[in-house]
């Protein structure tokens, strides 16, 4: 009877990229994960818990995917120092759980070969055992078991009891450490005998993997069909999510309104109604985007797609100085840059990461559709183009590639004025194809979605607070004949920064209008509606605001505006989340700065384009 | 020859790899990931555009290389 069957068992899962330990993870801790941060680094830190059949509990810690202990990421650098047992604030795991690709030994147990020399207590996962029986691989486990000094258990982490073995081996007595080879030994060349004796592989790749990648990565047809991808996930995103929108946006004003009806009117219901909800309400809208958004990453991502879509336009990122794995994160901006921005961690090039991150913003997002719409609305004729474009919908994709142009231009800039790069791989495992597994993508879905909330949740309050504050006070005398905004904090630091906004065509109302809207792109909408004093919801305001600043605005402004948003930091949670990736208040001032800089030079050239034009 | 001047579809034999200067992190990772002398290896495919990125396969494993990493790589095309 084991004594220390009553303590609990700190394991720690590791190995290769792509062997499946998320999903063996998930399959292990189910939804008891915690997710958070390695001090110090932005690394993510994931435990999990179980308990065996005979009772006894298990922290596991799914260590982030490496390649070797010769770490090239910060990523790596994490699995080593763990490992290692060179961090102060992790305990060294009891046992390493080396989860191993079953359909790809010759890599992945090379990986196991340099975790023995280490001298801990190791056991063998041979994961994706499915896939291995589907393209006729059989391995003799005990004789592997044998020959590697090691319990070798076989796991199927998507199917359900597929860690059944695995359990079984966890609820034994400790193994002793496998006998490590010597420290020079040719470690490739171990894995050779290794698989003479216990493993045959009748054919060196899975046909569907041949059969794919000839037109995924064609150089043609491949370009051709991420095209078609990010088309129809575009169309997808942008028109599926529109119900789940409304009805978000529905509870919103139906809570707002709920409060206004039942406190009495003063500063309490102004700050609950005006402030909190108002501006959470206006980031909970996009949460269906961003979460049907990351649902279709997450399946590329799951299938395999990903790297190969980066293999496929990493030339066309290095020649404005990104690589290819600035792919993912600058496409999650196109929904939010703030999950883009966090995104960011995969690439490993520190200068990379920093460029990626600072041109993320200049990805069209979600937010700033409400003010195209509104001022596209507004100015905008409704032709057809050709008898069969319309002209409106038209200038929308022109503000969406504007934005990409200039992230590329900026980061060519970037690249050709700034200090040596260095030598950035690209080098990416192109894993095998597989279908994505519902259970593993809902997981992280969940996880991305709760981490948005958490996040943005605290600093959009925070600030919405903030901005209420500036805009509700003082509160005008009783004799006052402008709207209570006008008196307010916001309605003087407008009116003072009508001096520099008025080369661009601003008003004192657009200019006070873009105080609150610092919280979040969108609030642009119901700060305008605030100046003009306005009632009723977002999409309300917009319908009686577009005709009244037709009306009232020159066309040079409402181009100047229209331009303006394409490239202004308008959005401080976005900045916050610069600052928390990068660790650094320089980097948020220089987004600042240039964004600003941009944004004030787009406008001017679009007023006076404007003014030529009427 | 290296790899980077290896054709789509032929199969070649990998010797070593060499490292451009002594503390050359990507050849170092070349070799764990298992571009080791007689392994086989052949072109996948080719990127857009002046085909500055080679999807190669190594052994059991696909990856995705620019041509100056997969310059590091020296290959033979006999014995295969």
């Amino acid at each position: 009877m084991n004594n220390a069957a009553s303590s609990s068992l700190h394991i720690a899962l590791v190995g290769n990229p792509n062997c499946g330990k998320t999903a063996l993870f998930n399959r292990l801790t189910g939804s008891r994960q915690k997710v958070a941060n390695y001090a110090g680094v932005t690394v993510e830190r994931k435990e999990g818990a179980l308990r065996l059949p005979s009772g006894r509990l298990v922290r596991v810690l799914d260590l982030p995917g490496a390649y070797s202990l010769n770490a090239a990421s910060p990523d790596e650098a994490i699995t080593r120092d763990v490992c290692l047992g060179k961090r102060t604030d992790e305990q060294r795991p009891d046992l390493l759980v080396c989860v191993v690709d079953a359909t790809n030994l010759r890599l992945h147990l090379r990986f196991v070969l340099e975790l023995a020399q280490l001298g801990l207590p190791m056991l063998v996962s041979l994961n994706m055992m499915d896939a291995a029986e589907r393209r006729g691989i059989r391995i003799e486990r005990e004789k592997l078991q044998t020959l590697l000094g090691m319990p070798v258990v076989e796991t199927i982490a998507i199917r359900k009891n597929g860690a059944g073995a695995l359990l079984d081996a966890l609820d034994e007595k400790l193994p002793a450490p496998p006998t490590a080879l010597p420290p020079e030994a040719d470690l490739h060349a171990a894995v050779q005998a290794l698989l003479d004796a216990a493993v045959s592989v009748p054919r060196r790749t899975a046909e569907i993997d041949d059969a794919l990648d000839r037109w995924v990565l064609h150089p043609v047809a491949g370009m051709l069909i991420l095209a078609v991808v990010m088309f129809l996930m575009f169309q997808a995103v942008f028109s599926w999510a529109a119900p789940f929108q409304d009805a978000i946006e529905a509870g919103v004003t139906a809570t707002g309104n709920f409060f206004s009806a039942h406190l009495p009117a003063g500063i309490l219901r102004s700050l609950l109604v005006d402030g909190i909800i108002a501006g959470t309400g206006s980031v909970l809208v996009f949460l269906p985007q961003i979460l049907l958004l990351f649902l279709f990453i997450l399946c590329l991502e799951e299938s395999g797609y990903l790297p190969r879509a980066a293999f496929l336009l990493d030339r066309f990122m290095l020649a404005s100085g990104l690589s290819g794995r600035a792919f993912i994160p600058l496409l999650s901006s196109f929904a939010c840059a703030i999950p883009g921005i966090m995104a960011t961690r995969s690439i490993q090039h520190p200068r990379d990461r920093l460029l990626t991150i600072m041109v993320a913003p200049l990805m069209t997002c979600s937010a700033r559709l409400p003010v195209y719409a509104l001022l596209i609305g507004a100015f905008v004729p409704n032709r057809k183009v050709l008898g069969l474009i319309g002209l409106q919908g038209l200038v929308l994709f022109g503000l969406y590639l504007i934005g990409i142009l200039s992230a590329l231009a900026v980061a060519w800039i970037v690249k050709r004025f700034g200090s040596g790069h260095g030598d950035a791989a690209l080098l990416m495992e192109l894993p095998s194809w597989r279908l994505p597994n519902p259970r593993d993508v809902l997981i992280g879905l969940a996880e991305r979605a709760s981490i948005f909330i958490k996040r943005v949740g605290g600093i959009i309050l925070a600030l919405s607070v903030l901005l209420w504050f500036l805009a509700s006070f003082p509160t005008p005398p009783a004799d006052w004949h402008g709207t209570a905004i006008e008196y307010s904090f916001a309605g003087h630091i407008g009116r003072a920064m009508q001096i520099a906004f008025a080369p661009i065509g601003f008003n004192w109302q657009i200019c006070v209008a873009l105080i609150p809207g610092l919280a979040a792109r969108e609030v642009a909408v119901s700060g305008l509606a605030t100046v003009y004093a306005i009632g009723g919801g977002q999409d309300a305001a917009a319908a009686q605001l577009a005709p009244l600043i037709a009306a009232q605005w020159s066309l040079g402004t409402g181009l100047a505006l229209i331009a303006w948003y394409i490239y202004a930091p308008q959005c401080l949670s976005t900045l916050a989340v610069i600052r928390r990736e990068t660790g650094s208040w320089r980097m948020v001032g220089i987004s600042l700065a240039y964004l600003f800089a941009l944004a004030w030079i787009a406008a001017f050239i679009a007023f006076r384009v404007g003014a030529l034009l009427s | 020859m290296n790899l980077s001047l290896l054709k789509r579809g032929t199969r070649a034999i990998v010797e070593a790899v060499e490292s451009i200067h002594a503390t050359d992190a990507i050849a170092q990772r070349l070799r764990e990931l298992g571009f080791v002398r007689g392994e086989p290896v052949s072109v996948v495919a080719f990127g857009p555009l002046g085909a500055d990125t080679i999807a190669v396969q190594v052994g059991f494993t696909r990856f995705a290389l620019r041509r100056s990493e997969a310059a590091r790589v020296r290959v033979s095309l006999q014995g295969v």
